[in-house]
Order: structure tokens, then sequence, then C-alpha cells
């Protein structure tokens, strides 16, 4: 979404003033009760203000001013949280702004039956059906998603698709989607419309980066449960701590119980406010990062549960090799010069405009510097490939010359009276071997040999999918090719399975297979015939380019309509799990700090021998507590950026991922905060705030 | 810490670990759901008592028909026991004529030595007759001990079985529990007590007079029970010299067998194992701290067999192991240490040929301080509660360890069954923490953890952390609370932490000094013992419920390993962290505070 993605950059500056305004928006009780860590934190800035009110009134517990500074950090804390939500959530917002202009209510030609010369009658978009039919010509808004039931046009998706270059849009096959709001550039389309206003694929998309459509995940409910049960645990060691200290001041005779302010920084440092104050944002970064990758998910639940994908299916062709076969050798016949079968074969490919036969044409001249021949100087009469014959090739002259499968060519030759060579069709067989295709050039009644097709496996692919066996993910290929090509490729690319001669059929029955040992599947697909194994894989990526059924099966859809990005939509999956993960380490870890800092001052005046745990040697007792309050506070804005881009996934095993994780937010999680709470004590007493 | 001490601790660790494998395979057997061999050879016994007791053996309980069966067998019991000590100056074999027990301190009993705590305000040989000894107390011994055992093994079969509704069947597994571990094990190890001179009969107590006659000095008080003073105020007092020494006798032997294996604690002696008719020898000593361990670790093993994959059990072993051994040697170099008061007297507390040195007050001498402060960190890793020493006369950071070892939530071995299902709790959490860091969907042993497992393992780590802090605070604030505490200042604190710790995690064991048989204590410490037993065990079982329903996740390089010494790690400092963060304010006002101010 390049353009979107320009847009939103130079948004930026708008969007964190927005955020801004938008934290203090959030500070009303009722959605902060929503996030109970959060809702703690609340609770105690209120009391710390009430506490502070009662203080310059002069009945306070504690010095006003201490009071005032811990309660002003306090409603920073929140500030702070619904500053990285509003952060999150404000991409996604500008994006479905963008998005809303393009869905103007536009006039629609509605006609009367599916044909182009139906009689029209205009009507605005948003009283089209589903069901309806509509014509489209040049220059025209398509007023709905629909199919294309007749004609052939060029489309401007970028509304969608950020992508400038027009599509080809037309009845039948693969290409017969059309998107709302995308724009008619020549000839015409007769759509029939597929959904009802409101329920639009941009509908759909503007509410999913809106985050209206957001629920929480199954995981971050999961993860909600524990963070509730720390900031209970917490909640009641800091509540008796005040009957603690009552009988404490009484049982040593000396020094004043815990205060009500101590006591309420306290418990706000000890919850996980971290993660807590975090977590919304991650979840909505995590759809984002989606975004940005040009994926629009249906929901949360399929981004998390792509980072739980066990297998991946990749197609064959597109994914894991280029789009198509190019010739790479030719193998000449015993006593045939090389040159002569690369002549023969050029000859027959000349009129050939599949890539296949473009790229024997560019062989042979890289090979021997053969010139194209125009094939009317030539007189030759091109004889185009047929499903009878299974051959191609040329007629000049006399001369026939026909390049066409093994067993194609070796039926004609024995129509001619004539046979295969045994060594010709011994190549042909060791090259298929290889993976690559073999074809048979034949000039009259001899074979000359055979043209080696080859299937080019993207670079750096190989590299991807040993990334993904280190994460435990297996890769399948899926392909049409006979199983012995299929294995030589999937060797070469380094895939872990294949699926040859794959049908829709056996595409589903793998599927099922794989999920019924309980393993989750992902895939891609964009054709109608995808459809039924796209609905049945637990991660299913719906090209753009696709038909609407397939768009309909998925849960998510990849509008640049690249195969590979499966691979990218699993990462985004995975990293949005550690972030959350690696963030709730982080913010329990920070607690043992914050011990050492609030504890010997708290028990100050009953037991100053307490103060041996001072070991961060903080300033004088408000000073320590002050800047435990205060790191607390900060460490959420210094982790915004972490929240929103997610930690760094890297391609390892779970046990050395996680001793990673570990080392870098447990331990960095429990030594920061010594670093950090220092620093902000060291500062209060230069600023003569301690 | 003296090479003797490290010997004694490894010689002891090495015992154990020799023991323990054994041990986990038998009771995997046991516990097997195909008959083998082990189990063949009580079938009629098992298959009479089911017969009698109208028990279909063949039936899969759902997890909450095994919960309602596993509380109201002990609701049961509880009340069997209660009636016992009520109505025991009516019933036979009370050769001193104790009265009825009041009915406070009963029911506290009762719900005690129901829930595998065995806390006792009272005093054994002066309060219950032989037969609320043996048929109440002993036998709950055996039936609680079981019972922690059956439910651990109906969560485990959570986590094995797949997409299934039902986890095995209460009465089996009580009976097995019973039958093949509980007894067989008692038997023997009563029999070596009793040669190590531990009582075994239905003697009255017996008078013998003292080889040197002593004396102590009494306060008179008037009828009002208050001190009589003099014209100046000074109280009245009187001199009593005490010629003869009344020993007390009784059936020990069988009941100390079984307090000892099924993590009970509840001594027959109020000395409990510092009596000499109740630990004798150094050698009982050694075989009961043994005994403590030996079905909690056993039964991490027995863990692995079951989920199919031994290296599982020996991770959980390891953790606590990794827990454990820091802290039993944390204690008894505090205790080897000594006490900073006498060193500034200059008094020799230095371990030498002829003096074990250290802090000796409260010790038994021929324990020692390494048997006793290796017994007092065993006896509350594990929730027993024996005691061999008075933990209340530990050093501030000696009497820290055993305090803190039960805050973590007995867990580190813990009960029998139940430090293992509480352990599973934590690990439950700690995968979920450690699933979510490397990027999936927290798995354990194959089945997902999702917001249900989540929701039950959460409550069963906050459950008695809540009750602590909780019920130390009611304690503290409520003047029949503080009336109880013998000592000022920091230690006082401690007394009332430790009480609750111990009744809020099912130990037992008492740090002394608080006078707890009065109706408040028995009252807050009962309801401590009950809701921490038993709500626990069913927020396992409904974990376990749900597990079960589960399908299973096959295994591949993405899923988190929890065998390795990373998880083993991990698992640990989950513990740790949790049992630091909620108490470590608590401890910082008793035994810390008291540390920091005696001269260190």
């Amino acid at each position: 979404m390049n353009t979107h993605s320009h847009a939103v950059r130079g948004l930026d500056r708008a969007l964190v003033l927005k955020a801004v305004a938008d934290s203090f928006r959030k500070l009303s009780p009722r959605l902060q009760f929503r996030n109970p860590v959060m809702f703690v934190v609340f609770v105690c800035s209120v009391l710390t203000t009430l506490l502070w009110v009662q203080a310059v009134a002069g009945h306070g517990e504690a010095p006003a001013g201490f009071i005032f500074w811990v309660g002003v950090w306090l409603w920073f804390t929140l500030l702070f949280a619904n500053f990285a939500e509003a952060l999150a959530e404000g991409r996604g917002k500008a994006q479905a702004a963008a998005l809303r202009s393009s869905r103007k209510d536009v006039v629609a030609k509605r006609l009367a039956a599916a044909e182009r010369n139906a009689a029209i009658t205009f009507v605005p978009s948003s009283e089209l059906r589903a069901g309806h039919y509509v014509l489209v010509e040049a220059g025209d808004p398509v007023p709905g998603d629909g199919e294309v039931v007749a004609g052939a046009a060029s489309v401007d998706e970028s509304a969608i698709t950020g992508e400038s270059a027009p599509v080809i849009r037309e009845s039948g096959g693969d290409r017969s989607a059309v998107t709302g709001g995308t724009k008619v550039l020549s000839d015409w389309l007769v759509v029939r419309i597929t959904r009802n206003p409101g329920e639009s694929f941009l509908d759909r998309m503007i509410a999913m980066v809106e985050g209206a459509a957001r629920r929480k995940t199954p995981n971050e409910i999961a993860l909600t449960i524990l963070l509730a049960k720390f900031t209970l645990i917490f909640l009641l060691a800091c509540a008796t701590l005040l009957p603690y200290s009552i009988y404490s001041v009484q049982a040593a005779g000396q020094g004043h119980p815990i205060t009500l302010t101590v006591l309420v920084a306290l418990l706000v440092c000890l919850i996980p406010t971290t993660i807590g104050a975090l977590l919304s944002a991650i979840g909505i970064a995590g759809m984002d990062r989606m975004i940005r990758a040009n994926v629009i998910a249906t929901s949360g639940r399929a981004v998390e549960a792509a980072g739980d994908v066990d297998v991946l299916l990749l197609d064959k062709t597109g994914t894991i090799t280029l789009g198509n076969r190019q010739a790479v050798a030719f193998h000449a016949a015993p006593g045939v010069e090389e040159r002569r079968l690369a002549e023969a074969a050029q000859l027959a490919s000349l009129a050939d405009e599949t890539p296949e036969g473009r790229s024997v044409v560019v062989l042979a001249k890289e090979r021997f510097g053969l010139r194209e021949h125009a094939l009317e100087a030539l007189h030759a009469q091109f004889v185009p490939f047929s499903a009878q014959t299974r051959m191609s090739g040329v007629d000049i002259g006399r001369r026939r010359i026909r390049k066409g499968a093994l067993d194609a060519v070796e039926r004609h030759l024995e129509s001619r009276g004539s046979h295969l060579p045994p060594m010709v069709k011994r190549m042909a067989e060791d090259v298929a071997r290889r993976g690559a295709t073999p074809l048979v050039v034949a000039e009259d009644d001899a074979a000359l040999g055979v043209i080696e097709l080859k299937d080019i496996v993207k670079g750096g692919i190989k590299e991807r999918f040993a990334e993904m066996r280190r994460m435990g993910i297996k890769t399948v290929m899926i392909t049409g090719d006979n199983p012995l090509t299929a294995a030589a490729i999937a060797a070469e690319a380094g895939v872990d399975d294949f699926l040859a001669e794959a049908t829709p059929e056996t595409k589903l029955k793998l599927i099922r297979d794989i999920q019924s040992e309980n393993r989750l599947v992902a895939m891609c697909g964009d054709g109608t015939n995808d459809a039924p194994a796209l609905a049945q894989a637990d991660v299913a990526v719906a090209m753009n380019t696709g038909t609407q059924a397939a768009k309909e099966a998925g849960n998510m859809v990849d509008l640049d309509s690249n195969p590979t990005k499966l691979i990218e939509v699993v990462e985004i999956g995975k990293q949005m799990l550690i972030t959350r993960g690696a963030l709730t380490t982080f913010s329990i870890a920070n607690d043992i700090a914050k011990y050492f800092a609030i504890i010997p001052a708290a028990f100050a005046t009953t037991y100053p021998a307490l103060d041996a745990l001072n070991v961060m040697r903080l300033a004088t007792p408000q000073s320590a507590i002050l800047s435990a309050v205060i790191f607390n506070a900060l460490i959420i804005v210094f982790l915004i950026p972490l929240a929103l881009k997610g930690v760094k996934y890297r391609a390892l095993g779970a046990g050395a991922l996680l001793r990673r994780n570990l080392l870098v937010y447990g331990l960095g999680g429990i030594a920061v905060p010594f670093v950090g709470i220092k620093l902000i004590d060291m500062l209060l007493v230069l600023l003569g705030l301690a | 810490m003296t090479a003797n001490d490290c010997l004694q601790v490894g010689l002891f660790l090495a015992v154990l670990l020799l023991l323990v494998k054994p041990m986990g395979a038998y009771m995997a057997r046991v516990f097997a759901d195909a008959p083998n061999r082990v189990t063949r050879f009580g079938a009629r016994a098992e298959r009479g008592i089911y017969r009698l007791c109208g028990v279909d053996p063949a039936e899969d309980m759902g997890w909450k028909r095994y919960a309602l069966a596993m509380l109201a067998f002990n609701v049961l019991g509880l009340l069997a026991v209660y009636a016992l000590q009520r109505l025991q100056p009516w019933l036979p074999l009370n050769p001193q004529h104790f009265g009825a027990v009041s009915p406070d301190s009963a029911m506290n009993t009762a719900i005690s030595f129901a829930s595998n705590t065995n806390w006792q305000g009272y005093a054994g040989e002066s309060t219950m007759s032989y037969l609320t000894q043996m048929l109440g107390l002993a036998v709950q011994n055996f039936l609680s001990a079981a019972t922690g055992i059956a439910v651990l093994v109906a969560v485990v079969r959570g986590f094995v079985r797949r997409s299934a509704q039902g986890l095995g069947n209460f009465w089996v597994d009580l009976v097995r529990g019973t039958l093949y571990v509980l007894l067989p094990l008692s038997l023997l190890m009563a029999l070596l007590l009793v040669s190590q001179g531990v009582v075994q009969n239905f003697k009255p107590y017996v008078d013998v007079p003292l080889v040197q006659a002593s004396s102590y000095t009494e306060t008179l008080k008037d009828a009002a029970g208050n001190a009589r003073k003099d014209a100046a105020g000074h109280a009245l007092t009187r001199e009593v010299a005490v010629t003869a020494q009344t020993l007390p006798m009784g059936p020990a032997a069988s009941q100390i067998a079984i307090k000892q294996l099924g993590t009970n604690g509840g001594g027959f002696f109020n000395a409990n194992s510092a009596h000499p008719f109740e630990n004798p020898t150094p050698f009982s000593n050694f075989v009961e701290m043994l005994a403590i361990f030996l079905i909690p670790g056993g039964l991490c093993l027995t863990f692995g067999h079951m989920v199919g994959d031994r290296r599982q059990g020996w991770a959980l072993l390891a953790t606590m192991l990794l827990i454990f051994v820091p802290l039993a040697l944390g204690a008894v170099a505090a205790e080897q240490a000594g006490n900073p008061a006498l060193h500034a007297l200059a008094v020799d507390a230095h371990a030498s040929a002829l003096q074990a040195g250290g802090n000796m007050e409260g010790k038994e001498t021929r324990f020692g301080i390494v048997s006793s402060g290796l017994f007092a960190a065993i006896t509350t890793a594990a929730s027993c509660g024996a005691v061999n020493a008075m933990h209340d006369s530990l050093t501030p950071l000696g009497g820290l360890v055993p305090m803190w070892l039960m805050q973590l939530g007995e867990v580190v071995f813990g009960g029998v069954g139940s430090g293992l299902y509480g352990m599973l709790a934590f690990a439950v959490v700690a995968v979920f923490i450690a699933g979510l860091m490397v990027g999936r969907t927290p798995e354990y042993l194959g089945k997902k953890i999702e917001a249900h497992e989540m929701k039950m393992a959460s409550l069963a780590v906050l459950l008695p952390c809540a009750l602590v802090v909780i019920c130390t605070a009611v304690a503290v604030l409520v003047p029949a609370g503080v009336a109880g505490i013998a000592n000022p200042g920091a230690h006082g604190f401690s007394e009332v932490l430790y009480a609750v710790s111990s009744a809020s995690n099912n130990n037992g064991s008492a740090f002394g000094g608080l006078s707890a048989n009065t109706p408040f204590w028995n009252v807050l410490l009962g309801l401590c013992m009950f809701f921490a037993r038993f709500p626990l065990a069913i927020a396992m079982l409904a974990m376990a419920g749900s597990l079960a329903a589960k399908r299973h996740v096959p295994e591949s390089a993405g899923t988190l390993p929890t065998h390795t010494p990373l998880f083993v790690v991990l698992l640990a400092c989950v513990v740790i962290v949790v049992g630091a963060l909620t108490f470590l304010p608590a401890l910082a006002l008793g035994p810390i505070a008291e540390y920091l101010m005696s001269g260190h």
C-alpha cells in the first residue's frame, strides 16, 4: 500500500498530536474499566488526588508537595498508556479515512438483465443489493463488490491495493472479481453485485484497520487473566501492608505507619503496568503491520493463528518458482549437431508467444548467435499447439518441424513410420528426473534432440524455507507436475514435502489429513477451485487478484497478490505473541528493583535497619518512592516504539529463542530499573525535588 | 559451612535420588489404566473393598464428579474426627481418661488432619486418647495423603488423555494409593522406627523417679487466675520440687511412619520429632527426613512415566531441587553461623570436635546443627510440618528459610500429590509466559494453554498467597490475634506470619511462641487450612477436566521444550519471583528486620 504509507508517514506529526488529544479523552472510567491493570492505576490516581486535596487543606498524611508529585506521575502513567493505544489506533484511522474517501456514494447504471444492452436505470450505489446487475463503462467507478459476468476491462485498483498499474478484469476464470471503489479505465464490464451495502470488502477493510471490529483474541484474554491475577496478588500484598505496618509500629515502639500515598505508589509500581499499558497497542500494531504488508486480515484471531501454523502449503508456480519455465539447454540426438537442433527449435518457437517459446528463441540466440528470422520472409506456416497433437511447430516449404512432449512426439514419429531413438528417450527421461521438462524436437521423421525447460526457483527461497524449518514449520509444495519433476524441484527449493499432480480434491484431502494430526495449516490461493481448500485451512490468504469465492473463503486477503507473503504473515503472527511475552517478562522483572527502592523507604521510620536494602543508595525515602513511580511511568513511553514495531523476530528454534528473549527481557528487566531509578533519583536531587 | 555440613546434606540428596527413581516407576504402575503386575497382585483385595463400599471401579468420572467425591469423602472424614474427639471420654482406649476436646480445637484439628496440614493446637500426650489418635488422626494421615495423590493422578490424566471426558475414578485412585503405596511403606517404616526405640503400645503413662531431682518457681494465682501480689506489688511465688517424671506411651511408631511418609507432620507427642520416643536416633532422623521427600519426589517421576516422557518428570524434580538445595544450605549455614549476640560476648560458637557450634538453642544435641537445619528445610519444603527442633529458636535467616519455603506455595516437593499439582499450576503459568516469548500459543505436554487453564492455574497460585496476606492482616489487627504473640517486635510478627503461612499452605509446622489454642486462632487457622486445600484441588481438577477434553498438539521445532535446563531455571524463577514479590514486604517486617537489627 505504497501510496497509503506515504500518506501515513506525512501524517506522523498530526498523528502524534491527535494521539495526545486522544490520551486525555481515553481517561473516561468506562474505557479504563476494560483493562484491569490500568483501572487499578486509575483508582489509585483518583485516590492520590483526593489525598493531595486533603493535604492542601492541612490534614495531610504526608507533605502536600510529595503527594502532588506522586499524583502527577500516576496520572502520567495513565496518559502514557492511553497515548500508546491512541498512537497505534491512529495509523489505522488515517488509513481508514483514505479508504473511506473511495467509498463515495456513486450513481450506478443498473441493468434489467445480465446483458450489456439491457435497459439501464440510474440508482445510487447505496441502493444496490446482492444479485443486481450493473454496467460499468470506461471512467466509471465500480459501485460495489461483484463478479464480472460479461466483458473485459482494465481497472485501476490503486484505491485498494496502492498499486498504480491497472489490472485486467474479465468474465469467467480467476480474474472475474471486482471491488467497489475501484475504477474502470477502458472498455466495459457487466457486473453482478454480490454484496449488500455495508458488507463490502471496503467496508470490512475500513472496520478492520480502524479497529472497530477488534475484539480481544483468545491469547490476549488468557494474558489479561494472568495480569489480573498478578494485579490482585499485589493489591492484596500492598493493602495488607497497612495493618502489618500499624502492628510493627506498635511492636517496635517507634515510627509511623506507612502512608496511603506510599502504599498507592508501591501498588502502582508493582502491578504490571508496562505490559498492561501496552497490551492493546501491541495487538493493534500487529494488525497494522499486516496492513502495511498489504495483507488485510478479517480478524485478530487469524493473525494470532498465523503464529501457530505448523504446515505451510505453497503453490509451486509463482511462489517457489518464477511463473514460467525457461529453456536452459539443448541436448542433441546422437549424430545431430547441437546447432542444428537449436536452429530447428528456434524456428519451431518463433511464432510461439508463450514464455516457454520465447525462452527457446532467446536461448538459441545466446548459445549460437542465431538471429530471429521473420516468419513471413521464410514463407513459413505456424502450426499452433492443439489438444489433439499436443505439439506445436512450423512448416517451411517441405520441412516440418515439431516440438512437444516425449509421448506426443513419439506418437507423431510412429505415425510417419519412423521411431524415436532410445538415446533420445533416455535423454528426455534424464531431463525429467532433474525436475525439468523435456521438449522433444523432430524434423520430418527424425528426432533432433531435446530442449530442457526448467523451472527457475526463486532466489533466496531456499533460505526462507530453512528458516521455516528452524521455526518448526513444515513446508509443502503443491504442484500439478508429475511426482518425478515435483521431487526434483522440491529438492532444489528445499521444501520438506510436496504434493504432485495436485487437484482441488487432493489439496483439500491433504489439508484435512494434516489437520487430523492437530496441526494448523496455512495456504494461499486465488482460483475458485481453491475456495474449498481455503475454507478448510486454518490460515488462508486469498490473492486480491483472485475470485470473489476465494476471497470469501480465506481469512486474509493479500492486496499484492504475492504468494510468498504467507511467510511474512506467519512471522508477523509470531512477532505479536513474542512482543506480548517479552513485555510481560520485562514488566514483572522490573518489580525486583522497585522493591529495593520502596521497601526501605516505606519503613524507614519503623525499622531504620532496613536501609541496608537501599542498595541503590537513593537520597531520601521520598525521592526513592518518587523515582520508582517516575521510572514506572517513563518506561511505558520508552517501550512504545517496541510495542508498535514489535520485538524483532529471529528464525531460531524455540529453545534458542526463549534463551535469547529471557536474557534480554528477563535479565534486562531486572537490571534496567536499578539504573533508571538511580538516575532519576540523582536528577531529583539535582532539581532540589528530593 | 563445614565439611560435615556438606557431607550430611550431600548424603541425604544422594540417597534420596537413588530411592525416588524406583519409587516413581512403581507408582506409575499403581496408577496405570491398564492392569499390570503390581495391580494384579492386590486385585482381589481391591475388588473386595469396592464390593463392600458399593463402588463401580469401572466408572470414569468427569472432573466435577471426581471433585465432588473427593470433597464429600474428606468432609465426612473431617466430621468423623471431630466426633471422635468430642466423644472420647465415653469411648475405649483412653487410659489417661482425657476429657472431650473443646469444640473449636476439635474442629481445628479435624480440618487440620483432613487437609493434610496437621497443624496441632493441642498437645497430643495430654489431650488425645489412644483411640482418637489411632482411629481419627492416624486414619486421616493415610486418607488425606491418598487424597492428594489421587487428585494429582487425575490432574496428570488431564494432560495425558486426549479428547476425553473422564479423569479416572476417585475411589480406585484412593484405594490404590493407600493399598499399594502408603500402607506397605508405612509398615516398613514403622518397623524401622521401632528398631530405633520409638514406642508402640497401649500402656498407660509411666511415672519414673528422676535421677537428678530439680525444682522450679511457680507464680501463685488467686481464684480468678490472676497473679497474687504482696503489699509491695511483687508477685507471690513458691518453689516446687520435681522428683518424678511421667513418660507418655502409646501406639506411636505406626502413626509416625505415615506422619512422615504422607507429609502429614502431626506428632503423636507435642514435641513432635524432637521427642525421643518419636525420633530417638540420628538414624531414625535420617529415615524420617528421607520419608518426607520419598513420595513427593517419586511422584515427579511418576508424572514423567504417565505423560510418556520421563524427561518431563526429571525436569520438575530438578526444578524442586534447584530451589530446595540453596535454601536448605542457607538455613544450615545461618544456624551454623550462630547468634551474633553471643559472638559479642566472646562465646565460642565454632564447630569443633567437641561441639556442634552455631545456634544450638531449641535443638536436640543428638541431631546437632545440620540435621536440625536440614530437617527444618525439608519439613517446610514438603508440606510435612513435623519438626525436630524449635523453629522459634532458629536465627532470623534460619527461620526465614522454612517460612518462605511454605510461602512459595508448598510446591517444592510439597504435600504428597498436592505439591506436584501445585507445581503444575506454576508450570502452566511459566509455559504461558515462555510460550509467548517463542511466538506460539503456549502449550504444555501437547495441550494448548488457553483462558480457562490460565484462570484455574492462576487461582491455584493466587489462593494460598491471598490467604496468607489477608489472614496475617486480620490476626495483627484483632486483639484476640495479637494476644497470642509471645515475643515483642519483629520476631512477634514472624510468629504470626509463620503460623498463618503454615496453615494456608497446609504445612502444619509451628514456629512456636504463638499461643494458638484459642477460639480465635483455631477458627482463623481452620478456615485457612480448609480453603487452601479443597478449592485449590478443585481448581486443578477443573483445569484437568478442560485439558483432558482437548486434542493433542504434536511437537515441532517451534514447540517450547519443557524438559531442558532452561525451562527448569525459568520455572524455578517463576516460583521464586511470585513468592518473593508477594511476601517480601511482610518478610521485611519480620525476619529481615530482625536479622538486620540483630547486629550483622
